[in-house]
């Protein structure tokens, strides 16, 4: 007794390539950034703003460019990873635009530097040569994985992009800066990218060993001592650097990366607990003998004491101007976060979100940078090979721990570092950075989803039925 | 400005704001894609078919099979639906009966608007010569122009029509 019904293939379907979706969220992105300019502008000075026009078809040509060089050469990548960084970026231009605007920070920068300069042209400029680092990207990487070959070369070129502003005078109490014909770069943006190339390739060739050979004590999967190489130079090289550039967002940007990729490349919990010690022992040890760390160790702890507030009253301004602006804010154009002064556009840029769209504005905020990190992770879990994987956790890990230490510092969680807020902040090298890691980041994101071939149809799937007893 | 148009325009702004973070949210939610489920002995229909289909006809219970006619030579191998919503299903003839209607124990379930539960069946006679019959449904079914009265036999190829589903024999 049996009976023969029609069989059935399970497949996956189809990944469409959604560039109309993308396409639509990009027009979106920019209509928001826009609206948020004419709203800066009535509430300033209660017309619409002569720029608006300029800014709002200077963000329309750099959205197009972008979209059309993904279009023609990253068709299957993810359709969210451009708008979102499009919107942080437009909106980071006009919080830019409105800091320029405000007359107390115009007469700080006269009275220290003797003249002012309006920092959002400049910002569009940057802008522009990212969006061109990106295309340049996707148009020459036609296939990640091109990358792996320059492993080494790349370790080499991080660490003297790491290594370079120790030997240039140091500016606002941290040397993260070289200068070049006039030109500041901050050389540890474009490091980030670099070092996560490097240790893709390296954990690749090296997972097994680090994987396999351990003991097992307490739970704990312990490496061998020698397998501990690798991670204890990592962290010399980090308090190398917290120590001579004084700067403990490198530092941490650069640690934490490292341990996030042996994580994801190993599978073993220990590396974490192994790392989160091993950064507290480093950081606690430096603040005790490093005077600038412990300032800002101080800074962090009592912001509102008498010894913060003769230095510097930043960090206490950010958190009143947090304060005031409570859930709901109080309006693009109408806060009063200029008092922080210097760096207020920079640095401190999300005390402005905070301020002028309130928590719902911040969170809002939070939750873009949230999807790009979690779109960064997505690719990594469809990238089907294992460089490809590593190297889009790294990213996406970078961009993700910068967020947090540049978050964390403006509103009092940890120490203030010397980061910027990628695209929010003004700052040629890191919104230059960021836009080449969301192009390698769509790179991968296209050769993830892009259909595989169609396997030959096979004369056997015919003839093999279910057969129902 | 008006500080009504001011209040106006920021709660409006993380209004929109947020409808942003909404919609990018949407659009992971639709980009989860699942599986999809393709009949094999359809290939050439593999875009249109639904994985509903599937599940219906997987569902249906063994049928008692009939006393086995002897295979002759141009005897139709499978019956193929070619219109309705379960174009491209096919079930493979091999002796026995196969029942259409809305009714979940159907070999193949019909989810079709004038389909009745027990809507027709299609069995081999003695000769091996497939007949269909209607098994008094409401709307009738249709051989070529023709509504059945009594068993027919069913030519190979020619269209059965059951509400909007068609369904052929074949070799």
């Amino acid at each position: 007794m049996s009976v023969v019904t029609n069989t059935t293939t399970i497949g996956a379907i189809d990944a469409p390539s959604r560039r109309n979706t993308e396409l639509a969220l990009m027009v979106f992105a920019i209509a928001i950034s826009v609206f948020a300019y004419a709203n800066v502008g009535l509430a300033m000075d209660g017309t619409l703003p002569s720029g608006m026009l300029g800014y709002g078809f200077g963000l329309i040509l750099l959205g197009g460019v972008a979209h059309l060089v993904v279009r023609k050469f990253a068709p299957y990548a993810d359709p969210l990873l451009l708008p979102l960084a499009t919107l942080l970026n437009g909106l980071g231009l006009v919080l830019i635009w409105r800091l320029d605007q405000s007359e107390r920070l115009i007469a700080t920068a006269k009275s220290l530097y003797g003249a002012f300069t309006p920092s959002a042209p400049r910002q569009l400029l940057y802008s522009a040569v990212g969006v061109a680092l990106f295309a340049a990207v996707l148009f020459l990487l036609k296939d990640h994985r091109i990358l792996q070959r320059y492993t080494y070369i790349s370790m080499v070129a991080a660490l003297v992009l790491l290594i370079l502003p120790m030997f240039f005078p140091g500016k606002f109490g941290a040397k993260i800066w070289i200068t070049i014909a006039g030109f500041s770069i901050q050389p540890g943006e474009f490091a980030k990218i670099i070092i996560a190339i490097f240790f893709a390739g390296y954990l690749m060739v090296k997972r097994d060993a680090l994987a396999l050979a351990s003991r097992r004590f307490m739970g704990l999967y312990l490496p061998r001592g020698r397998d501990l190489g690798p991670i204890l130079v990592i962290w010399a090289m980090s308090i190398l650097i917290l120590v001579f550039e004084t700067d403990l967002g490198t530092s941490l940007l650069f640690f934490g990366l490292f341990v996030i990729m042996l994580y994801v490349a190993t599978e073993r919990t220990s590396w974490i607990v192994f790392g989160l010690l091993m950064s507290a022992v480093g950081a606690v040890g430096v603040a005790t003998f490093e005077p600038h760390v412990q300032q800002r160790v101080d800074a962090w702890l009592d912001p509102f004491g008498e010894k913060t507030m003769a230095h510097s009253d930043q960090i206490a301004q950010a958190l009143m101007s947090f304060g005031s602006g409570g859930t709901l804010g109080t309006g693009l154009g109408q806060g009063h976060s200029d008092l922080i002064g210097f760096a207020a556009n920079a640095d401190f840029i999300l005390s402005t979100v905070g301020e002028e769209l309130g928590l719902a504005g911040m969170m809002a905020v939070l939750l873009i940078y949230g999807l790009i990190v979690e779109r960064g992770v997505r690719t990594a879990l469809a990238a089907r090979d294992p460089f490809g994987k590593l190297l889009a956790i790294g990213l996406s890990g970078a961009f993700a721990i910068q967020v947090f230490v540049v978050a964390g510092g403006v509103m009092g969680l940890i120490p203030l570092t010397g980061m910027t807020m990628p695209f929010l902040a003004a700052g040629g090298s890191s919104v230059i950075a960021n836009w080449a890691l969301i192009g390698i980041l769509i790179r991968i994101s296209d050769t993830a989803r892009r259909p595989a071939p169609a396997p030959a149809p096979s004369s056997d799937a015919e003839m093999t039925q279910v057969v129902r007893p | 400005m008006s500080e009504l148009t001011l209040t106006v325009m920021r709660l409006g702004f993380l209004a929109v704001l947020w409808l942003f973070v909404i919609v990018a949210v949407q659009v992971i939610r639709s980009d989860l894609f699942g599986t999809r489920v393709t009949q094999r002995g359809s290939r050439r229909n593999a875009g249109d078919t639904r994985p509903q289909q599937a599940r219906q006809t997987a569902a249906a219970p063994p049928q008692q099979r009939q006393q086995p006619g002897r295979q002759r030579r141009g005897a139709p191998t499978k019956l193929v639906v070619s219109e309705g919503t379960l174009t491209g299903t096919t079930v493979a003839l091999q002796g026995q009966t196969i029942t259409l209607g809305r009714a979940h124990d159907s070999t193949i379930v019909l989810d079709d608007d004038y389909a009745s539960s027990r809507h027709a069946r299609i069995y081999p006679d003695r000769d091996g010569q497939w007949i269909v019959e209607d098994l008094g449904s409401t709307n009738g079914t249709y051989l070529d122009r023709t509504r059945l009265t009594t068993p027919t036999p069913v030519p190979l190829g020619a269209p059965i029509r059951i509400g909007k589903t068609v369904i052929e024999l074949r070799k």
